[in-house]
């Protein structure tokens, strides 16, 4: 890697990333995706296990459509819809951004200290430093389920709900990686935050999956619109489908989910500047 | 050097005081080294009690019009679902690599060369930490869930001390399982796959992602008496919800013992298999 700063300096970047930052960060991936290969049955196993978290959750969604005939009012059909916008977008940003969840480890270990006198952004370095392409299969079937639910649904397809199908799960993976940069960056403040994250990252994997019509009370209220994660599927779900929305939100309201994917990566971003500048090194 | 068995031989009956003071003293500091992780469990605890209002409105969701699922109704589902949120860190059915961890370094020669057998030391930390993890994340679910949801209380007298006797053989049974995926590394030294079949397996088919009740019979059936999954977590449930009569109840505990009592036999003979390949590099 080309030393072009000597002197340490504080991560975050205002410019954006030159050609030879670029080749930095395809000097990590590359030697990621090898590392990784090298081992090819751990690789394998890895691959499979991993397909197989998400694989359980659609399971778990079949089953218990095999005691009801609809929950919260829909059927498997639309369910599935809202499952598969919430598999692939999760699945997705876990495969991208899913490794930030290690933060904690970084902090304590003072692995973060080297991570920030390398003259590239810290995210990006912790990110790639441990690209997790094992979760390549989950973002695969996360997909897989996405295209299944949209064909068996049986929706009316207009052009404007042919670009939703495609915009709807992009702001899912954005939607989802502001989570995990947002709840990661706790451990700047509170190092021994464990699995604090978990209850709002693959609880709001959780959440996403069901349609928001079964939850009720102040914890609808919360995880719904004060976190957003209804416009992650349940709205777009209502508005590929053609549904109105038995909480009576406007049709618009599946549109609105790159609006606020886009402010939740904002405050993400925030949130990352102000925990990077908090940070103070465990030492030697 | 020459090659030592390591394990020594069961202490016979003239030494069973000392044996139980040589176990109380292991849990009992087992149960201290996990009560100083108290910010890690409020942490924890934080994460059930999210998982604990998703799960509790899914499987709600699931009752209908007729209020009823798989002989469950929707106080009956609460508790299921709220214990059960406490019961997956008193069981701590993920995360446990001591043993594989101790196996990769060949630290676990030290483990070997103590007079007590590893299988029961390792069981006596478990249960000193079963027992931190019960007043610690056990309890709080179980106050926090009837604030919320209208939950089930038992009718009869007999089934809390069964649901505590269900929960410490669910600990035993549950360690047992760790013990021996763990114990693969003894061959494999890397449990990355052994640990991912287990923790996939473990969390559907011991009724975490939904109650087995909501498999068709057979299967359910199959699944509780053939395979010890639902023993460490389901069976207890099941008998603190009073699901069936008690005596299917007894029924069920004394298959989590015949379970216990398998698992662990089955892990002294790996143990044992296992001492006889073992070669620790280093003086």
């Amino acid at each position: 890697m080309a030393e072009r700063d000597s002197a340490p300096r504080v991560a975050e970047r205002d410019s954006a990333p030159g050609a030879a930052e670029l080749r930095a960060y395809r000097a990590l991936l590359g030697a990621q995706a090898r590392s990784q290969a090298a081992y090819r049955t751990s690789f394998v196993v890895d691959l499979v296990g991993n397909v197989g978290a998400t694989v359980f959750d659609v399971v778990t969604v079949l089953v218990i459509f095999g005691v009801t005939r609809e929950l919260g009012g829909f059927t498997l059909r639309e369910t599935l819809v809202v499952v598969g916008l919430s598999a692939c977008g999760f699945a997705t940003a876990d495969l991208l951004v899913g490794n930030i969840e290690r933060l904690p480890r970084y902090v304590r270990t003072g692995l973060f200290d080297a991570v920030l006198v390398r003259p590239l952004g810290a995210l990006p370095q912790l990110l790639l430093m441990d690209l997790p392409l094992r979760k390549l299969s989950r973002a695969v079937f996360g997909l897989a389920v996405l295209l299944f639910a949209l064909v068996s649904a049986g929706i009316d397809w207009t052009p404007g709900r042919v670009a939703l199908a495609v915009v709807a799960p992009l702001a899912a993976v954005v939607f989802f990686a502001s989570v995990f940069v947002l709840t990661a960056t706790v451990s700047f403040y509170w190092v021994d935050s464990g699995e604090l994250a978990n209850s709002v990252t693959y609880g709001g994997r959780d959440f996403t999956s069901y349609p928001v019509t079964v939850y009720g009370g102040w914890f609808r209220a919360l995880f719904a619109y004060g976190m957003g994660f209804a416009f992650v599927s349940y709205h777009p779900a209502l508005a590929l489908l053609g549904r109105a929305d038995p909480l009576g939100l406007p049709p618009w309201a599946g549109w609105a989910a790159p609006g606020v994917a886009v402010v939740a990566a904002a405050l993400a971003a925030l949130a990352w500047r102000v925990g990077v500048r908090h940070y103070r090194s465990t030492g030697s | 050097m020459g090659s030592v068995t390591a394990t020594v031989a069961p202490p016979t009956g003239a030494h069973v005081t000392p044996w139980f003071r040589t176990f109380g003293a292991i849990a009992a500091a087992g149960f201290r080294r996990h009560a100083t992780y108290r910010q890690a469990a409020v942490a924890g605890l934080f994460t059930n009690t999210v998982f604990g209002f998703l799960r509790c409105y899914i499987f709600l969701a699931a009752t209908g019009a007729a209020g009823t699922v798989a002989g469950y109704d929707r106080a009956q589902l609460a508790t299921f679902v709220w214990a059960g949120q406490g019961l997956l860190a008193v069981i701590a059915i993920w995360g446990w690599t001591d043993l594989a961890d101790r196996i990769r370094t060949g630290e676990v020669a030290a483990d070997l060369l103590r007079p007590v057998h590893p299988v029961t030391s390792y069981l006596a930390t478990d249960l000193g930490r079963a027992g931190f993890a019960a007043l610690a994340r056990l309890v709080p679910p179980l106050v926090i869930g009837p604030f919320f949801f209208a939950v089930y209380v038992p009718r009869h007298w007999a089934t809390v001390p069964l649901f505590l006797l269900s929960v410490l053989l669910a600990v035993v049974v549950c360690f047992g399982c760790r013990y021996l995926v763990n114990a693969t590394a003894y061959w494999l030294q890397d449990v990355r796959g052994p640990m991912i079949l287990w923790t996939l397996g473990s969390g559907v088919l011991a009724g975490l992602y939904f109650p087995l009740g909501f498999l068709p019979g057979p299967l359910e059936t199959v699944l509780r008496y053939a395979t010890p999954f639902p023993s460490i977590l389901q069976v207890p449930l099941d008998v603190l919800v009073e699901r069936e009569p008690m005596s299917t109840g007894l029924a069920l505990v004394g298959v989590q013992a015949a379970w216990v009592v398998a698992l662990l036999a089955l892990c002294r003979l790996v143990q044992r298999r296992a001492e006889r390949r073992l070669v620790v590099q280093g003086g």
